[in-house]
């Protein structure tokens, strides 16, 4: 990992509050619990390590009481670690001069707070200039900036009321907004959303999300709300008991959980939003490429007792896909060409869509729903089976799940087979 | 049983020793509460006191409304009535003067507990011992140090009406929402900006709460002055209560009470949101003004504004 793609990290961190704090990080290094520690210290933060790269969502997980707000106060100073490193860009940020820790607070890292945080006694326009004030921005740029920053999140026409006169939702973005304007590379959020109401935090999200994709700010995000983390994260570390558990991608969470622990955690998330297509396709049993023609197509079908086929090119780009019915009319007109009996209707989609999208594609389609990548290529297939399975939350559950119904009786394929090589219309090593 | 602690001649002794060794100190003390208090006397002493009752009630309107600066006025117009006026302008002199001494004190004190719990330990029983000590013990070490007069009268009132405005200035900025606070460090604040922009303005109810209560135990305490001649309200009272004049006793009573009524009113008017907003726009408006004040720190700010309301 070199730097330019770090934009922060967290080398072995502990938080001991109480007496003897040292004393426990090293016990707690030996495999001491914490629950064991004695009376009077507490071990909030234990041997966390990570890496945040640049331009990620990077949510820390876990119920209260399990370090995790701890945990981000440490990246920007606000605890001291008690061992452990935190750099930010590249810059060692623990066990600094207070100055230059206030310097990099300044330039390198700004926050959002739970509850909101904001100077009560001042305008929006002054809390979101905040930031901008202790950097020493003179005032007519950085009223201009604030404005502008203001007008971002969506909340132009209130610069000069009080916070106490605005919403909470619009509290938080004149919270968001303060630190947007502040202009640091690292936003560090905690639990920004949790003190909102249900629709209003959704907006927020969703609204978190449009700015990073303009902004590409790397952003912690501390939650207790999985579904939260899920949405929001690139990736996502799991906290329990002060320890980071698992890190990794939702998918990866949700499908390969670390421990029980984690298994539990993410029963409850609506995995219909976090999976995608991707991630549940199988392989296509049988795919037949033009060249083939309709015996081939159809003899394929036969194989894999099949009822309909995707018919690709060499390449696997998607063209279409026949009926076993169609192929049988086709040999039985003595017809070579696949061309006539393609369908090009396949209704395959593309490999990042969620699983909430694929349940009436998946109806509609007439075969297990093809997946294909960026370029067009069918890259899988997602059947209905696997598509139920997956909901029922059991991996690997679809596993001896059954093919679609209905193939042609494969005595009927034979005759019809028979008969094209009797009448020459088809070479004898061409049906194997 | 025979053993006795001898604590009192210790203490005797003790301030035995103050009072040789430190003779200077007091001397200049005695020479600023002085100072201090002839100034304010002859502020609110020298214009006739139809000219101050109007002030008075004019800035009443202001704080709080018609009906505050109409109460104000009548129970001036009965102070003079019952002929106290030269002695309630004396003994609101004692007030300013002690209540302000007592702020000045107070408030750094309240902001140092506030930021060291160690310091708040060292701090706490020593509010409580000032606080709780019989008024009338600080007198007779205060004569001994100071004389007789107005400098006794005023050194013991600020060790007494202290407790109050330490206690709630620290309670005001410990009970500053941590968050705010944290988002003062984590935009870079330095520990004196935050200070300055988040924790005294937003203890500012509670800091005014003490200085309310500061000025209020400032009045008691300024009518038991009077046994050391400290003059003023007090004066009398001490005056009718040996001579055992019950008319003398209840017109110079009364007349506390006024002022303590009025002084509460508008020392209370400041812990408010309207009076804190007049008080903000009075600093906003006179930018030139209010500068030094408005510049400084908002905790040396409160008291002046006080005196100014009071005084004016």
């Amino acid at each position: 990992m070199n730097d330019h793609t770090t934009a922060l990290r967290a080398d072995g961190l502990y938080k001991v509050f109480g007496r003897h704090a040292d004393e426990a990080v090293i016990r707690l290094h030996q495999g001491t619990p914490r629950d064991q520690l004695g009376h009077g210290t507490t071990a909030a933060v234990i041997d966390a390590s990570f890496e945040v790269r640049r331009g990620e969502i990077f949510v820390v997980m876990g119920l209260s009481g399990s370090g995790k707000s701890t945990l981000i106060r440490m990246l920007n100073g606000l605890h001291e670690a008690t061992a452990g490193t935190v750099e930010i860009g590249g810059e060692r940020i623990t066990g600094i001069a207070p100055k230059r820790l206030r310097e990099i607070r300044r330039q390198r890292v700004s926050m959002v707070f739970q509850h909101f945080a904001l100077l009560p006694h001042r305008t929006v326009l002054d809390n979101v200039a905040y930031g901008l004030e202790i950097q020493g921005v003179a005032r007519p740029e950085r009223d201009a900036r604030a404005r502008e920053v203001t007008q971002i999140v969506g909340l132009a026409g209130w610069e000069d009321k009080l916070p106490g006169q605005l919403s909470g939702g619009m509290q938080q973005r004149v919270g968001l907004a303060r630190a947007l304007a502040a202009d640091t590379d690292v936003l560090l959020m905690d639990e920004a959303f949790s003190a909102l109401d249900p629709l209003i935090r959704r907006e927020m999200q969703e609204q978190l999300l449009e700015l990073q994709a303009t902004l590409g700010k790397t952003i912690v995000f501390i939650t207790h709300d999985l579904n939260e983390a899920m949405f929001l994260g690139d990736r996502i570390a799991v906290m329990r008991d002060g320890r980071i558990v698992q890190v990794g991608t939702p998918e990866e969470i949700l499908t390969d959980p670390a421990n029980e622990y984690v298994e539990q955690f993410v029963q409850d998330v609506d995995r219909t939003r976090v999976l995608t297509a991707e991630s549940v396709m199988r392989k296509p049993r049988a795919v037949v490429h033009p060249a083939a023609g309709a015996h081939g197509a159809l003899q394929a079908m036969r194989d894999e007792q099949l009822s309909a086929v995707y018919v690709t090119q060499r390449d696997r780009t998607l063209v279409g896909w026949v009926s076993d019915r169609d192929a049988l009319d086709a040999v039985r007109r003595g017809e070579r060409s696949l061309d006539g009996i393609v369908r090009p209707d396949h209704g395959a989609v593309a490999h990042d869509t969620p699983l909430a999208e694929l349940f009436i594609p998946a109806l509609e389609a007439q075969l297990p729903l093809g997946v294909t990548d960026s370029r067009g290529r069918l890259v899988g297939v997602v059947p209905r089976v696997t598509l139920l399975a997956t909901l029922g939350g059991e991996p690997g559950a679809d596993a001896q799940a059954s093919p679609r119904p209905d193939p042609l009786p494969a005595a009927v394929v034979d005759r019809a087979l028979e008969a094209a090589v009797d009448s020459g219309a088809l070479d004898a090593e061409e049906a194997i | 049983m025979d053993v006795r602690i001898p604590f009192g001649s210790w203490v005797e002794s003790g301030l035995d020793w103050i009072e040789h060794n430190l003779e200077w100190l007091f001397d200049l003390l005695a020479a600023v509460y002085v100072a201090l208090y002839d100034a304010v006397v002859w502020v609110v002493g020298t214009p006739p006191a139809i000219v101050v009752i109007t002030v008075l009630a004019l800035l009443a309107l202001a704080v709080r409304g018609w009906r505050f600066g109409l109460g104000t006025a009548l129970g001036l117009l009965f102070i003079v009535g019952v002929d106290q006026w030269d002695n309630a302008m004396e003994t609101l002199a004692l007030v300013v003067v002690a209540a302000f001494l007592a702020i000045v004190v107070a408030v750094p004190l309240g902001i140092w507990a506030a930021r060291s719990d160690r310091v708040s330990a060292v701090i706490k029983p020593v509010m409580d011992f000032l606080q709780t000590m019989p008024a009338f013990v600080y007198l007779i070490p205060a004569i001994g140090l100071f004389g007789i007069g107005v400098a006794p009268g005023i050194f013991a009132t600020v060790l007494f009406a202290l407790a109050p405005g330490v206690r709630l200035t620290e309670l005001g900025i410990r009970g500053v929402d941590r968050e705010v606070v944290e988002a003062g460090q984590a935009f870079g604040s330095t520990p004196g900006r935050i200070l300055r922009q988040i924790q005294l303005p937003l203890a500012m109810p509670s800091i005014m709460a003490g200085v309310n209560q500061v000025i209020m135990l400032s009045l008691s305490m300024v009518v038991i002055a009077g046994m050391v001649g400290a003059g003023g309200l007090g004066g009398d009272v001490t005056k009718s209560l040996s001579a055992l004049d019950t008319a003398l006793g209840f017109e110079a009573g009364l007349s506390v009470v006024i002022l303590a009524i009025i002084l509460d009113r508008f020392t209370g008017a400041f812990g408010t949101k309207r009076g804190l907003h007049l008080f903000r726009r009075l600093r906003a408006r006179g930018t030139s003004d209010a500068a030094a004040t408005a510049a400084s720190s908002p905790g040396a700010s409160s008291p002046t504004a006080d005196r100014e309301a009071v005084a004016a």
